[in-house]
């Protein structure tokens, strides 16, 4: 039970997603060509109230359900391992029209197909852990 | 009031959704991130013995699991109850570009001649679906982070790095989209 929640959230993020075609390779392609504002609108819309909710919980000093501070993690100061790991994903990105999220979302959505999309990521990042010293970072 | 919810969100609905999914999981004790289940995976499928990235305690990240396929079940929910009966409308531009190189636009969420068990063994399935997800699958760890760890979670806290990743991802989808695209098509 304890897990329940995250996947009431879960589903509400799928629900999400999906209602706002979030998940579809045409929007990727419309913003990617520049030719629609829808998903400069739901990521700059997404960063901006994000921004603001952050930055309240570390003013409030808000607490978690459990009672504990909520904290969030730097990310490590690396140019290499940002620049070269996004460019890498980005191109992913673009060519599949779904970054991890939606692959999950997409089988919810009826396109089976997903799966194989979700396993050769599930092998990227395996792969990616075998070789990780030899790669900048 | 299924009708209204049944049509296709604005992006002013969307956007701030996923700035609740973000609180939610902050208020749960969590950071949004849905890549790292792929890590997860891997430890949980056992990689962690022959690989020290994949050694950890996977258990504490089965929250991110069961999140991610309640994220399935979403999708499952938008389909079903809350389909669209509308072919998906695509900004006339985008659809005339991706006529000329070969991709008929609608009526699905994807291309799917192209993205469909039929079209998995096609060259142009390998290359979208099995090639493009792997990178996304490999980046995303060497980034540390994908659209929702930086792009959500690490912009909405400010930090550099994620502002550098997601430099990177735009480049890399441009570079596909507008140099690659008309070359693999």
């Amino acid at each position: 039970m304890k897990y329940l929640r995250f996947a009431l959230v879960g589903v509400l993020f799928g629900i999400i997603l999906s209602k706002g075609e979030v998940i579809s390779w045409y929007r990727l392609q419309e913003m990617f060509r520049f030719d629609s504002f829808h998903m400069y609108g739901v990521l700059g819309s997404a960063i901006l109230l994000g921004i603001i909710i952050v930055a309240l919980i570390k003013r409030g000093q808000w607490r978690s359900l459990d009672g504990e501070s909520i904290t969030l993690a730097n990310k490590p100061r690396r140019v290499p391992q940002h620049l070269l790991g996004g460019l890498t994903f980005g191109m992913g990105w673009a060519l599949t029209g779904a970054c991890p999220g939606p692959m999950y979302i997409l089988i919810g959505n009826g396109f089976s197909v997903a799966v194989v999309m979700l396993a050769s990521a599930i092998l990227g990042t395996f792969v990616y852990g075998r070789v990780q010293h030899l790669l900048p970072h | 009031m299924i009708d209204w919810l049944s049509q296709p969100w604005p992006w002013w609905v969307t956007g701030p959704g996923i700035a609740m999914v973000m609180l939610l999981l902050l208020y749960f004790g969590k950071a949004f991130g849905i890549s790292s289940t792929f890590r997860t995976t891997c430890a949980a499928l056992g990689a962690g013995k022959s690989s020290s990235f994949f050694d950890f305690d996977w258990r504490m990240q089965i929250w991110n699991i069961v999140f991610a396929l309640g994220a399935l079940l979403g999708g499952v929910i938008a389909a079903t109850l809350l389909a669209d009966p509308e072919p998906i409308r695509i900004a006339p531009a985008t659809a005339h570009a991706l006529q000329d190189i070969g991709i008929e636009s609608g009526p699905e969420l994807l291309p799917a001649h192209i993205f469909s068990w039929s079209g998995l063994l096609s060259s142009s399935g390998l290359i979208f679906m099995v090639f493009g997800a792997f990178l996304v699958g490999f980046g995303a760890r060497w980034a540390g982070g994908c659209t929702s760890g930086h792009g959500i979670s690490g912009l909405s806290n400010l930090q550099w790095p994620s502002l550098l990743a997601i430099l990177g991802f735009f480049t890399g989808g441009l570079i596909v989209t507008h140099i690659l695209l008309p070359v693999i098509l």
